[in-house]
């Protein structure tokens, strides 16, 4: 939609971006002008990072210390509460089961993804266009018209309840955007490597898998990253799709312990199964925070 | 040449256009049939009954009680979203020289974000405990223990409460959103209005607000979407709709008819409604925000 939009991510802001806004006004603002701008902002980061902390300080305590000390520290780091949500709370059970689903759906994405947008960024053939239109057109839909039908092709393909199942129709419902956004990508890389390539005598496939898609990698990071958040985070499609409790993803799992009226007996094992699942999208977030920022936000404007 | 082409097509294309045509494109297109059709339980038969699903909507006091949350959840996510972080990211782009330390602002802000709806929704659910909620023990510490309430267990609040999650997730993001935007913005502009004598407000409105229509669009479009959802935190936060379903809406409402009360045809219609409510959305805020158009 905008300008910036309608570059491939990787190349239109490059990770050099500046840290601090560049300001729009030369002079600067007046003191108080800016203690009172840094007072505005403080509160509000203050409100969003508060609830966190407290979570992960409570992981840390007792149930005892929870129920009558909540503003105290914990007297000890009990790390047997995390001990207690990976085993007795299943959380590394939930665990295991979204590692599993997202990283087969992951793959299966990025690899269908980047030879159908290839194809049709770089090849001209009847339908190309409608195909491609048939890809975006998934983007406008709400999922939820699609759930009814969508679990009886599924349970008619005897795929519900299976680890198989979740990967296939996560990679179905992350293809649109993926598509969409690496054909943007291919079609602006240069054309002269590949075809001096094909001149040296490269197949097709060798054109591709060893030319382009190394060259499209910012791309593959970039719907990488949106794709682990939105797969990682998914939440209605194995709630429905994934009823055995064996193989609950964490998302589900957590949602299901948390409704589950019985499991308050044990609210410090709660709050560091919580803790838990929220560790590997910090950890993804720390080290890619400016990629996961653009790649969010210009999806956004792109989408 | 040409037959080395298609060598590479069909097996590149082929493999996506099937997951995608089977898990998407059939179950979009037999949703319009299966709205049309009285279908309960797991049974075969699906007797054609044409729009009686949507006539019985317009008598169902409880499809009407989640709409009416979600048309005011389009009201209140949107605009207060959209006000804040245009709050904040004007503070962080427009303060002069540049905010020293507003990274950490950014960051954090931006945190919930990649969060899911699950986890914000149970940790939420957490503060707002009557118990061992920290919001309660807050009010005790500051002596306003007179207003401890259990939240999300008292039907005046329910809804606000998870309005006010809704809020406190998206508005970092929408914060990067706008910087970028006000970034892209001509510095000279505001040149020339400093030269004119424009104060940093007169600016901001005349200069900023307006330029950053496409991004307020997608604000606004993503925001109402968003409120047409809630699905998760309504399902995390407040089961069953809530107390007297005083949370209670059309996507919770109709995941509960189809998963719950295997009323298929039923649901799917509905299914068929939030479809139709967000493409009216969509339009709608194109629509409105096409008229100020700016060239530049």
């Amino acid at each position: 939609m905008s300008s910036e939009g309608t570059q491939p991510l990787g190349r239109a802001r490059p990770q050099e971006t500046p840290a601090v806004a560049a300001p729009l006004f030369r002079r600067g603002m007046g003191n108080l002008a800016t203690v009172a701008a840094h007072l505005v902002l403080m509160t509000w980061t203050v409100f969003v990072a508060f609830p966190f902390l407290w979570m992960v300080v409570t992981s840390f305590k007792t149930d005892q210390e929870i129920f009558f000390s909540p503003w105290r520290l914990p007297s000890a780091l009990r790390w047997e509460n995390f001990a207690r949500a990976w085993t007795d709370a299943s959380i590394g059970r939930y665990f295991l089961n979204s590692l599993i689903v997202v990283t087969g759906a992951m793959v299966l994405t990025l690899l269908c993804a980047s030879m159908t947008a290839y194809a049709l960024a770089r090849f001209d053939f009847p339908g190309n266009r409608i195909l491609y239109y048939c890809f975006l057109a998934g983007l406008m839909f709400p999922v939820f018209l699609a759930l009814v039908p969508l679990f009886f092709v599924v349970r008619d393909l005897h795929l519900v309840g299976t680890f198989q199942g979740l990967i296939i129709v996560y990679t179905a419902y992350s293809l649109p955007f993926s598509i969409f956004f690496l054909h943007g990508f291919f079609r602006s890389l240069p054309g002269e490597v590949a075809e001096a390539a094909i001149v040296d005598g490269a197949s097709p496939y060798r054109v591709f898998f060893d030319v382009m898609l190394p060259m499209a990698q910012p791309g593959l990071v970039a719907v990488g990253i949106f794709n682990f958040l939105g797969q990682w985070n998914q939440f209605i499609l194995p709630l429905i799709l994934m009823p055995n409790p064996d193989r609950y993803v964490l998302s589900q799992g957590l949602a299901f312990l948390a409704i589950q009226r019985g499991y308050e007996s044990d609210w410090s094992a709660l709050f560091a199964g919580l803790t838990i699942t929220m560790l590997p999208t910090l950890i993804v977030y720390v080290f890619f925070q400016r990629r996961v920022q653009q790649g969010l936000t210009v999806g956004a404007l792109k989408g | 040449m040409h037959h080395h082409k298609y060598r590479l097509i069909i097996p590149f294309v082929l493999p996506s256009a099937l997951i995608y045509g089977v898990f998407v494109l059939w179950p979009y297109a037999q949703a319009l049939y299966f709205s049309l059709t009285r279908w309960r339980g797991f049974s075969r038969n699906r007797p054609f009954v044409g729009l009686d699903n949507f006539e019985r909507m317009l008598d169902d006091r409880l499809f009407w009680n989640a709409l009416e949350h979600n048309a005011l959840m389009l009201v209140v996510l949107p605009s207060a979203t959209v006000a804040l972080s245009l709050l904040f990211s004007a503070l962080i782009a427009q303060g002069g020289r540049g905010l020293r330390g507003a990274e950490i602002y950014r960051i954090v802000s931006f945190f919930p974000q990649v969060m899911s709806a699950v986890v914000i929704g149970v940790l939420w659910s957490f503060v707002f405990h009557p118990n061992i909620g920290v919001l309660n023990g807050f009010l005790r510490v500051i002596g306003l223990g007179s207003l401890q309430r259990t939240w999300l267990g008292d039907p005046q609040w329910v809804l606000w409460a998870i309005a006010l999650v809704a809020v406190w997730s998206s508005v970092g993001f929408f914060m990067i959103l706008f910087i970028a935007g006000m970034q892209s913005i001509p510095t000279d502009l505001y040149d020339a209005a400093t030269v004119d004598g424009a104060s940093r407000w007169r600016a901001f409105f005349g200069i900023t607000l307006p330029l950053l229509r496409d991004h307020l669009q997608v604000a606004f479009v993503f925001m109402g979407l968003s409120a047409l959802d809630l699905f998760a935190l309504v399902q995390v936060m407040a089961e069953n709709g809530g107390p007297s379903r005083a949370a209670d809406v059309i996507a919770r409402y109709m995941y509960d008819l189809a998963f719950n009360k295997s009323q298929f045809g039923y649901a799917t219609a509905i299914g068929v409604v939030l479809l139709i409510l967000s493409l009216v959305l969509s339009v709608l805020v194109v629509q409105l925000t096409q008229r100020e158009r700016i060239e530049f």
